[in-house]
């Protein structure tokens, strides 16, 4: 397009200023007004050409930012829950899809065991599998753990591209990039996906922005394809992680709101229908969901709104067909009351004859942050499972905490159906960030969209500003070499004095802000998120670099000496990673859902000698590992994780109480220690 | 040196029938045996210099060595050098010849007790004949039994034992006829770690980009005495010389020179407890397992490093080869089964290989990146391999050098094909129903913007044009040049004329299409407002000129000039605001 039309202009120029030799000077000025005009034309390719540049370093950002760990330690699998996916993935890519999901694990919680394939949510296994498979196809030779290690970054930087299509989604193209670049680097969610973090939420926060972002698609178009993209999408999220409650709790919850502002249309009712739907049918595909979809509490909501849609559909299309309005109102009456009570009846029966299970411990304490600490001590005893400190907020999200209320405010000015969904998100996400730490992660996406829209939306105010004001000079500049009267235009600059200076100012404040939350964020991953807490480094007295490697030295003895067919046991914690990394089975392990099991450990764990012995005997246990971090001061050890011991213990079997592990209501473990400690 | 082949023959018949009958053997008689035991290591290195004597009148072309049993199943290694090399090959009457002979044993050492506990010391017991065992007549005869600088517990005392120092000396003892033995046992304390690699696998893998990399898989035991009780890590630290002096802390490992990107680790990770100093002869890699090992303790683990190609790889008529060390180059540490694997390059063919010693062949494939065919593998097995056996082998083979193009060809090939597939994506048309209003829609749509894009640019050649027109102005004021003003006047109104008459079909187009009805409106305003611009150029073109040809001036050329002026600037920013406008969609 451009070749075509920059070449007639070049031959004239030559034709015309072939005449006038004393006019080199002024072809040359022609012709960077030329290449000019011919740049300006392809302005749409180059905001193109930008955009795909601005998205790719973007990706490429958001996987390398996730690398500090394996840079500072090593390419290894972090924390507990990770060494369980990683056994569960070398079992798949090594016995193959079926026999791991038959797999029943007598490793673990012994003497009962575990059905591996029926307990867990094989998405992220099956996703590094497939990719492990793809790469080996592809002749790329490489070991299942560096594909594990990488899974989660991989993942994190699908998320940007997903956040960038949700943002255009719902704003406009500057928002999806602006949403990207935040959620590249947004430590919320890089504590969850650096690499080695091998686990569900890595992948999870992909499949729940993409379920987000095709649902709200489906919403805008009314398109059928993109409510079963959204449905399949949802099938991804259940197969990862059992924070899929929030989507099919969230989805119905926007659904009614829309219902109930009015904005009720045939896009939503095919949207809402095809993903309610098929989501669910394949969402019961998964073992560990099956019939809980239809039947826990947890799923009633979306259930519920179904059939409200129905009837909504149905009172349109009798609404369609009566002509007489009071007529209509009486029979909505009629219907609504009906509806509500066939509704009310059907959840009373159903709850009441045990078809629909109650609502679990685990939901209950996000809506009652106290709950946990009352009833269920191992769910209160997770550290990540406590309710959030507003330093960690700080620390988490930076600016965007201040940006989310802005973005929010934009939000509402231009209110539609994406906006509501984002505002409901953003809303709701936040509230059970409050309540448990962990769940800052769900909420990272919705706050980095909406602080998105807030900063994309100012910044262009701002130079929408600047740029009237510059093109009028600029038309002012080019007639002045004609005429040079520009007077007349300069006196429209005057009408707003500060404004073009208040625009700059207001540009570079933004852009401080940004840098110190790009700085922000660089620091976080690099000194706090990016430790894989089974290796401990620390700085030496000569500022050398200590490294503690103790608990895979002990894993690795076990592993190496003592009989395949040993028993260890520990405090749960530990478990997963003694099967893991030591091979070796264990009592009790992370999976924490057998309370009475762990309460036994935690028995043997807190009585005198002779006691736990015979316990321990009972339990069949050859060994027994606790963790003492006095010598090197390392502070988790199992002397702090003690209390939690006896508590747990004490749930189940009334001998031990607390108290008597207390002096003065003190837990304190030096000389004046309490007498049932050995 | 051809004897020399001889007796290594010979011997092996011997070890394998060790009670051998006298009555196959000659009238050689040993004039002097010199033996030294070397216990200072977990491997037992007996040097033995024999003078060999001819007594009889037949010449004798062999010499037999002979070991007791119990020493010959742990037989790792034996080499017997002659000192005088010019002899002629077979000794006769009353030759005499000095045989220098060196024996490796594995697993000699027996730990006794057998169990300690942390705090105790290693005492390991060791036998031997004090009398040199042979099938001839020895005349003199003695033998000196080294031990480690520390306690002796017990030894056997015959007549003629001395000790000095940590040398136990047994001799001179004469004119002892053949087969006698006399067993000696000695039990001494050694905190020599026995580290034995109960396997061990090496894979030397060649890449002829300049690599060779090698991986080497240990399975390590401490073979000394068992650990019994409890083992505590706070007095392991606290006093390392008292609680736990047997115990296996490091391994130091002598690489090549120029080794490089050196790793240890195992299976759940690196190892951070490594260092490695390097020299232009040698790199040292000093390597400490997880946790110390003690006696019964396992640990396995990986180290691996790359060397430089041109060290170990060399051409030879039309050949290549490989000269590489066999055994670990680990310190003191015996191997009970050595596996090398040679990874050749994919392609390569006509392999042999040339061994010091004999070892087990075989040849397998292994498929690594980027492989089709999988790389061909040699592997060497060989079991009780110690420290001695660290000679050099050799693994012939021939590969063309094109082949290694291959891989580098196949990811281009393979990226290209990825681009080309996005292009041919972006290209073809996808959709199913060819006659669907949607892709009816989005047919005219496309064909609506690509008529609008020729709008724009034509209406940009416009704008340039009169860019051109002003331009002729400016020259004007400088030269006076009215001629040269007219031209460009006459080519600018004839391409003016042919934009028009372009615009025509275009606009028609538009009119007539129902996907342009948005956007039409703003397509004919600026249509329409670029005529007007350009008709008021022309006439603000056509007054400066007439003002120059009548020589009218300064003040009154500006008063005539200023109206058209006004409104050419301001049509030229509705023109670029509509512009924007439309390129925006």
């Amino acid at each position: 397009m451009a070749v075509t039309k920059t070449e007639p202009i070049n031959g004239s120029t030559t034709k015309s200023s072939a005449p006038p030799s004393t006019s080199m000077p002024l072809k040359s000025d022609l012709l960077s007004i030329l290449s000019l005009k011919s740049l300006r034309l392809k302005t749409k390719q180059q905001e193109l050409l930008i955009r795909v540049s601005i998205l790719c370093l973007v990706y490429v950002l958001a996987f390398i930012t996730r690398l500090f760990s394996v840079l500072r330690y090593e390419s290894m699998i972090h924390e507990f829950d990770p060494y369980f996916n990683y056994r569960t993935t070398l079992f798949l890519t090594q016995k193959g899809f079926y026999e791991f999901w038959n797999w029943f694990d007598s490793e673990s919680w012994y003497p009962l065991g575990r059905i591996i394939g029926g307990t867990l949510y094989p998405g992220l296994m099956v996703t590094a599998a497939m990719m492990y498979w793809g790469l080996r196809f592809l002749r790329f030779a490489v070991h299942i753990r560096e594909v594990c290690v990488l899974t989660a970054p991989f993942f994190a930087s699908n998320t940007t591209l997903v956040a960038y299509f949700f943002g255009k989604e719902i704003w406009d193209t500057g928002a999806g990039l602006v949403a990207a670049v935040l959620i590249a680097i947004c430590p919320g969610y890089i504590s969850r996906s650096v690499a080695g973090s091998y686990d569900n939420e890595g992948v999870a926060i992909f499949a729940l922005l993409l379920t987000f972002y095709l649902f709200v698609k489906a919403v805008n178009t009314g398109s059928l394809a993109w409510g079963l993209a959204s449905a399949f999408g949802y099938f991804y999220m259940v197969s990862a992680w059992g924070g899929y409650v929030f989507i099919i709790n969230l989805i119905p919850l926007y659904v009614l709101a829309l219902l109930i502002t009015g904005r009720y249309s045939m896009r939503l009712y095919v949207a809402y229908n095809c993903m309610y739907v098929l989501g669910m049918l394949l969402a019961m595909q998964i073992r560990f969901v099956g019939f809980q979809h239809v039947q826990s509490g947890e799923h009633m909501a979306a259930m519920g709104v179904f059939f409200l849609m129905q009837v909504f559909y149905f009172l349109d299309w009798v609404k369609h067909l009566l002509n007489d309005k009071k007529l209509f109102e009486a029979f909505l009456r009629i219907t609504v009351t009906c509806a509500v009570g066939v509704g009310a009846i059907a959840l009373g029966v159903g709850t009441a004859s045990g078809y629909i299970s109650p609502w679990s411990g685990r939901f209950y304490s996000l809506l009652d942050p106290t709950y946990a600490k009352d009833h269920i001590p191992i769910i209160a005893s997770v550290s990540e499972h406590q309710p959030t400190a507003w330093s960690s907020f700080m620390f988490d999200f930076h600016i965007l905490l201040f940006l989310f209320p802005a973005g929010l405010y934009f939000c509402f000015k231009r209110l539609s159906d994406a906006t509501i969904f984002i505002v409901m998100y953003g809303l709701t996400s936040m509230y059970f960030a409050g309540v448990m730490v962990r769940l800052i992660l769900v909420a990272t996406p919705a706050v980095c969209l909406i602080s998105a829209i807030a900063v994309s939306a100012t910044i262009k105010n701002l130079t929408m500003l600047l740029r009237t004001k510059s093109k009028v000079s600029q038309t002012g500049s080019t007639k002045g070499t004609g005429g040079g009267k520009t007077s007349s235009k300069a006196m429209l600059d005057q009408s707003q004095p500060f404004q073009r200076n208040g625009a700059i100012a207001l540009l570079f404040g933004a852009f401080y802000l940004l840098s110190r939350y790009a700085i922000h964020c660089t620091w976080v991953t690099s000194e706090a998120y990016s430790s894989p807490s089974i290796v401990l480094a620390a700085r030496g007295a000569h500022g050398n670099r200590v490294i503690f490697d103790d608990y895979r030295e002990a894993y690795y003895w076990l592993r190496q000496n003592t009989p395949p067919d040993a028993k260890v046991m520990s405090w749960w914690d530990y478990g997963y990673q003694i099967t893991a990394m030591g091979n070796r089975t264990v009592i009790v392990d992370n999976n924490t859902w057998n309370n009475t099991h762990i309460a036994t450990v935690g028995r043997a764990m807190s009585s005198y000698e002779d006691e736990a012995y015979e316990i321990m005997r009972s339990l069949d246990v050859d060994y027994v590992l606790v963790v003492f971090g006095g010598v090197t001061g390392y502070s988790s050890d199992d002397i702090n994780k003690f209390l939690w011991m006896v508590r747990i213990g004490g749930g189940v079997f009334p001998v031990i109480k607390e108290p008597d592990y207390l002096v003065n209501g003190e837990y304190r473990v030096d000389k004046v220690c309490s007498p049932p400690r050995v | 040196m051809g004897f020399r082949f001889d007796l290594l023959l010979l011997f092996t018949t011997l070890v394998l029938l060790s009670t051998i009958t006298p009555t196959v053997l000659s009238d050689v008689i040993l004039s002097k045996v010199d033996r030294r035991i070397d216990l200072t290591s977990q491997i037992v290195r007996v040097t033995s210099t024999l003078k060999v004597e001819n007594a009889g009148p037949d010449p004798v072309s062999e010499v037999l060595l002979t070991f007791p049993e119990i020493q010959a199943k742990d037989l790792a290694y034996l080499t017997a050098t002659l000192n005088e090399v010019s002899l002629p090959k077979a000794l006769g009457e009353g030759d005499s010849l000095t045989i220098d002979v060196l024996a490796v044993f594995t697993h000699a050492l027996r730990p006794f007790p057998e169990e300690i506990t942390q705090a105790d010391i290693q005492l390991v017991l060791f036998q031997d004949t004090a009398h040199y065992l042979s099938p001839y007549a020895v005349k003199v005869q003695s033998l000196t039994v080294k031990l480690p600088k520390a306690r002796i517990e017990t030894y056997t005392k015959l007549e003629n034992t001395n000790i000095h120092g940590s040398d136990i000396k047994y001799g001179p003892y004469e004119n002892l006829p053949p087969f006698s033995y006399a067993p000696i046992a000695v039990h001494f304390e050694t905190n020599q770690p026995f580290a034995v690699a109960q396997e061990l696998v090496r894979e030397i893998e060649i890449s002829h980009w300049g690599n060779v990399q090698v991986t080497e898989h240990y399975n390590v035991v401490h073979q000394g005495a068992k650990s019994k009780g409890e083992f505590s890590r706070l007095d392991f630290q606290a006093r390392p010389h008292l609680r736990g002096a047997s115990a296996l802390r490091n391994l130091v490992a002598k690489l090549p020179p120029r080794a490089h990107s050196i790793y240890y680790r195992d299976e759940i990770g690196n190892i951070s407890t490594s260092n490695v100093w390097g020299d232009p002869k040698k790199t040292e890699l000093v390597i400490e397992p997880r946790y110390p090992l003690f006696g019964g303790w396992r640990t396995t683990f990986t180290i691996g490093y790359g060397l430089p190609l041109q060290d170990f790889l060399f051409g030879l008529e039309g050949k290549r080869f490989l000269n590489f060390s066999f055994g670990s180059p680990i310190n003191d540490l015996i191997t009970d089964n050595l596996i090398v694997k040679v990874v050749l390059p994919e392609g390569s063919n006509d392999i042999s290989i040339s061994t010091p010693f004999p070892v087990k062949q075989g040849q397998e494939t292994k498929i690594s990146h980027l492989d089709v065919a999988g790389r061909p593998v040699v592997v060497l097995e060989k079991t009780n391999v110690v420290p001695e056996h660290n000679q050099y082998f050799q693994v012939y083979y021939r590969f063309n050098k094109l082949s290694m193009l291959r891989e580098p060809f196949m990811l281009i090939s393979g990226f290209f094909i990825l681009f080309v597939s996005c292009i041919l994506y972006m290209h073809v048309d996808m959709s199913i129903s060819k006659s669907s209003p949607s892709y009816l829609a989005k047919l005219q749509w496309d064909e609506v913007r690509a008529t609008i894009q020729q709008v724009v640019s034509i209406i940009n050649q416009c704008l340039s044009k009169h860019e051109r027109l002003e331009a002729s102005l400016h020259d004007l004021s400088r030269t006076g040049d009215v001629q040269a003003c007219k031209t460009a006047r006459k080519t600018a109104d004839s391409l003016f004329k042919e934009y028009s008459k372009e615009l025509k079909p275009l606009l028609s187009f538009l009119q007539s299409s129902p996907q342009a009805t948005q956007i039409l409106p703003k397509v004919e305003e600026l249509v329409a407002k670029e005529k007007e611009l350009q008709e008021r150029l022309i006439a603000k073109h056509s007054t400066i000129v007439d003002c120059y040809e009548k020589k009218i001036g300064g003040r009154e050329l500006e008063n005539r000039v200023a109206s058209h002026q006004q409104k050419v600037v301001a049509l030229k920013q509705e023109v670029d605001d509509l512009l924007d406008y439309i390129e925006e969609i």
